[in-house]
């Protein structure tokens, strides 16, 4: 549990796909409404950085997407989940987990989670 | 403090080809003070090496360890135990620290995974700047405080040479003259005498130019 998505660093990103995440939605207040002053305005450079790492290492920038919502936004939060959740199903499973796959040692989403 | 800057990853992994089970191995010095070599950078770089060779077909085993310093024996040697366990060690910690690991277990790989900067502070988050080349012999009390050696592109004793235009160094729009800086703080502090002092020439002995050097502080010993 994280109380704000300034707690949010690379390596908490990268474990996730580490642990058979396809993708990752990191969702913040919108900007200039952080209870924190900035934690969302550095957890933006954090996933930033994120990108550049994943494209790196050819897992592609396209599996990790920063949104910003208020609390009051459910249906905003939902067309943003289908939306990346679309993304995620185009792209297909992560090079990590297709490796896993071939050597039959996916993680399951209970061990994921 | 000492700075430094992330070495590419794919030049890291090229590194790492041979290996199968390394140790990444942060500092808690400068390096951890910069962003480049601490605990965090540890845990980022183990996780990106670790997706890279297992997306690749050849998972990666890391022991992430952090030391407090890298620079000194007593904290070097709590790897001792386990580092003949690991086929190489992988440290972020500065050129002087690597080397350190290197030479206290000679018997396994060391690999850089940072290059080492310079001695510098921190101008703003994200920002450092070079201050001091540990020349030896400190003439700070005579230059206002800004060091002709390190902020002069030429390391010039006795003032700009033709190169400096509008404060600006030849070497680049974004190098202030170090010279220009100099003259500009003697006449706020009121200590031009000090510019138009002969000054004997410098000793380069005591800086590179005699070779790797050593500190012996017999009252310490």
């Amino acid at each position: 549990m994280l109380p704000c998505t300034g707690r949010i660093d690379e390596s908490l990103l990268l474990k996730a796909f580490e642990n058979g995440a396809d993708g990752v939605m990191v969702i913040g207040c919108l900007e200039g409404d952080c209870h924190y002053v900035s934690g969302n305005i550095r957890a933006r450079a954090r996933v930033k950085r994120v990108y550049g790492i994943l494209d790196t290492i050819r897992i592609g920038p396209d599996r990790i997407r920063m949104f910003n919502l208020s609390a009051g936004e459910g249906s905003k939060f939902a067309e943003y989940t289908n939306e990346f959740v679309e993304q995620i199903r185009k792209l297909g499973p992560s090079p990590i987990n297709v490796v896993r796959a071939k050597q039959g040692s996916a993680v399951t989403r209970e061990e994921a989670t | 403090m000492i700075t430094g800057t992330p070495k590419p990853i794919d030049e890291i992994l090229e590194m790492i080809e041979p290996y199968d089970n390394i140790i990444v191995a942060g500092c808690h010095g400068c390096v951890t003070v910069c962003r480049v070599g601490g605990e965090k950078e540890v845990q980022v770089l183990s996780s990106t090496l670790r997706l890279a060779r297992e997306a690749a077909g050849r998972p990666l085993t890391i022991k992430e360890v952090s030391l407090e310093r890298q620079c000194d024996p007593e904290y070097v040697e709590q790897m001792r135990p386990y580092v003949g366990d690991f086929d190489a060690v992988v440290s972020i910690a500065c050129g002087a620290g690597i080397q350190f690991l290197a030479e206290k277990f000679s018997a396994t790989p060391l690999l850089p995974g940072i290059n080492t900067g310079f001695l510098g502070v921190t101008e703003r988050q994200g920002e450092w700047s070079e201050r001091c080349q540990g020349c030896g012999d400190c003439v700070l009390h005579l230059t206002g405080g800004i060091c002709p050696v390190t902020r002069c592109a030429k390391s010039l004793f006795h003032g700009p040479c033709g190169g400096s235009v509008n404060g600006i160094c030849e070497v680049g729009k974004d190098t202030a003259c170090g010279w220009q800086l100099i003259i500009d703080r003697l006449k706020k502090l009121g200590q031009m005498e000090n510019y138009t002092k002969l000054k004997p020439y410098k000793g380069w002995d005591s800086s590179r130019d005699g070779g790797p050097r050593r500190i012996i502080r017999e009252d310490m010993i």
